[in-house]
């Protein structure tokens, strides 16, 4: 247990910063051989990325010696996580992990791997990935913490909770679920207590794992950090409402990786502090995303991940940008509803008043504000076949959308995670033709 | 004959168009054959026989899947574009178009001033569009050429799944083997095609006259299921399947 509290604690705090930093050293002793890479497409790359790769790189790195160390809890993207950090917890984001083993390409072997244990094609690619991987042992960080127990909150869908189900019958973990009612309109006081009732006995299974009590003012520091590190990121997305946006909305999706793993942290804070003085200092010298910004536009659900730079590079060639996505947005929505005064109160709201769980009309708001704000001429509406909570309905919004705010919608048909549930010909064929009608 | 200033190309999934157009975007000459595999090569000699034909070397523009493969072309520009262009030139109006293809099929809604308003196109699947029909009717052994009078004798359509090409034609072997007429079951076929494509046309918006493209347009028994389901008049263009083609020849003025 010390052994390996030292090593997770050496992983976290040397290793990792250490090896990290030694690449982007390399990296930069080969920049200066070679001279600065000039793309006629894009600005020039933000600086900070390299502090994104050592943060996200020495999580995992960290999260390779967190069993056995620390407690270890593996959450849903839309779990209040800040309830786990005064424990000590080492949280692990499954969604985060596809998302990464979709860049690496690496889903379609993991992907079988299950298939071939009877699950379906058709289930979100997220989850055949994580299983996949849990199955195989393979995964691109290298090794993932066994969990101690599995909090699944079901505010993004409900499949998580199926998947969570496999996942703790595979761990023989215990599973808590939060249950989150669907919201129309505005939630009742009933669903309020609802939720409440289940985040209260969440607090005590966690202290059970954990093995000690909440402190109140720890949780309320933690709470504070969440807040402040979500108002961080929703500052960072709003310098793109400049002209030309400092930075491309497939920027965004990489960035998003700190607030969704790393919420309720100090480290998360400080490098979105970091990212957003670089962004303001691009707005001040006019230096976009990508070069000749002609076009902005607004994408909806998750990104492909798997195909994030190509298709970016297509829409940059065309001086096409996505200057805002609802997807990176959701996580800084709750800036506003986060409160460190009443942690658990504010979460209930926070948690439950996200945009996958409210009514299509809530959606449509949302994204007629983000359209006037960022000032978009055009949306792309990504019907992403693994993530149905989040394409149902993207006909009548496009509908919607072109009708009010006369702007050029499309509907573009992928996945987020499997390269093959997407037709990239035909695909990029639509998003030619889609730009075509702009000139 | 006046002379040429332009010419068109459109490497499409079936066959490949070309169309010669004078300063007034009149078709001087054409070309229509199968794509071959090896499309720089036949885009080259096409190209060239043409050029021989109308005389001069007229800029190229492309259009279709195979359009990155064809470097002579100074432009090149998606199907959607091109065939709204098509039909704003031969229509002289705007309003909505379907254009079926051997690969997909697209409703293009077309503004007053020959603008693409928007788009939308079947999904991934070929399941409604030309190649479903052309699977399907190999199977029948019917040739496409029979196709409209074969149609228009049946008494009544028989109803065929058109959600996947590969189980419609399995359904149709077994409508076959039960001892259904063909006419009826080809009747079917197009009145369940013609279905598809009016959900993927949607509201069509009052008055909005529809015009239809593509080497499916030449099916009469296709216009008329798609009259039938659009409740609309159906206008073939003239010479429907080069109707990219002389699109992407009138995006080089």
């Amino acid at each position: 247990m010390i052994t390996r509290r030292v090593q997770y604690e050496v992983a976290g705090r040397l290793a990792g910063p250490a090896l990290f930093r030694l690449e982007a050293w390399q990296q930069r002793v080969k920049k200066m051989r070679k001279g600065p890479r000039k793309s006629a497409i894009f600005g020039p790359p933000l600086e900070c990325v390299s502090k994104l790769k050592e943060l996200m790189g020495t999580h995992y790195l960290q999260g390779r010696y967190a069993d056995g160390a620390v407690p270890v809890a593996w959450v849903t993207s839309g779990f209040p996580v800040e309830i786990l950090r005064p424990l000590g917890f080492h949280a692990v984001y499954p969604e985060n992990h596809a998302a990464l083993c979709s860049v690496q390409r690496v889903v379609p072997e993991l992907s079988d791997a299950v298939e071939k244990e009877g699950y379906a094609r058709d289930l979100c690619s997220y989850a055949r990935t994580d299983i996949g991987s849990v199955v195989t042992g393979k995964t691109p960080v290298g090794r993932l913490p066994k969990p101690d127990v599995l909090l699944c909150c079901t505010n993004i869908c409900q499949t998580v909770l199926y998947w969570y189900r496999a996942l703790a019958a595979h761990f023989n973990v215990p599973l808590v679920l939060m249950d989150t009612p669907f919201v129309y309109g505005e939630a009742k006081p009933h669903h309020r207590q609802y939720v409440r009732d289940q985040l209260e006995e969440l607090v005590d299974v966690a202290e059970r794992v954990g093995g000690k009590r909440v402190d109140p003012e720890e949780l309320e520091e933690v709470v504070r950090v969440a807040r402040d590190g979500t108002r961080l990121w929703g500052e960072c997305l709003a310098a793109s409402r400049a002209k030309p946006a400092p930075w491309t909305g497939i920027d965004g999706f990489f960035h998003i990786a700190p607030i969704v793993t790393l919420r309720g942290t100090r480290q998360c804070n400080a490098y979105y502090r970091m990212l957003l003085d670089e962004l303001n200092d691009r707005v001040a010298k006019g230096i976009g995303g990508i070069v000749n910004e002609r076009h902005r536009l607004l994408w909806d659900n998750l990104p492909i991940w798997f195909d994030v730079r190509g298709l970016s590079t297509l829409m940059a060639e065309r001086g096409f940008n996505f200057v805002v996505t609802t997807y990176t947005n959701a996580w800084a929505e709750a800036g506003s509803r986060i409160d460190p005064a009443d942690p658990i109160g504010s979460a209930v709201v926070a948690y439950t008043d996200i945009i996958l769980n409210q009514d299509l009309n809530k959606r449509l708001d949302t994204m007629r504000r983000l359209s006037r704000d960022y000032s978009v001429d055009g949306a792309v509406l990504h019907s992403d076949r693994s993530c149905k909570p989040y394409s149902i309905g993207q006909i009548d919004l496009k509908q919607r959308l072109a009708k009010e705010l006369d702007m050029r919608v499309l509907v573009l048909e992928a996945d987020h995670g499997d390269p093959r549930a997407y037709a990239k010909e035909q695909g990029e064929g639509r998003l030619t033709a889609f730009m075509e009608g702009f000139s | 004959m006046s002379a040429c200033v332009a010419i068109g190309i459109d490497v499409g999934s079936t066959t490949c168009k070309l169309v010669a157009v004078d300063a007034a975007g009149e078709i001087l000459e054409r070309r229509v054959e199968p794509t071959h595999p090896r499309i720089e090569q036949q885009a080259e000699r096409l190209i060239a026989e043409l050029r021989a034909k109308v005389g001069g070397a007229p800029p190229v523009g492309a259009t279709g899947y195979g359009r990155k493969r064809v470097p002579q072309a100074t432009r090149s520009l998606t199907e959607i574009t091109c065939h709204a262009k098509g039909a704003f030139r031969l229509a002289r109006r705007g309003g909505v178009l379907v254009d079926m293809g051997g690969q997909d099929t697209k409703v293009v809604r077309i503004g007053d001033a020959g603008e693409v308003r928007d788009f939308s196109m079947n999904d991934k699947c070929a399941a409604g569009t030309g190649r479903f029909l052309e699977v399907i009717l190999g199977r029948l052994q019917v040739p496409m050429i029979e196709v409209g009078a074969l149609a228009a004798r049946a008494e009544r359509p028989i109803a065929v799944s058109s959600t996947c090409t590969v189980f419609a034609e399995s359904e149709v072997i077994s409508l076959v083997a039960q001892g259904e007429p063909v006419e009826g079951i080809v009747k079917g076929l197009h009145h369940s095609l013609a279905t598809r494509v009016a959900s993927l046309a949607g509201a069509l918006p009052d008055g909005a006259e529809i015009f239809m493209s593509g080497g499916v347009a030449l099916n009469a028994a296709m216009v008329a299921a798609l009259e039938a389901a659009l409740r609309r008049k159906v206008r073939v263009l003239s010479e429907p399947q080069l109707v990219g083609a002389l699109g992407a020849a009138l995006s080089l003025s």
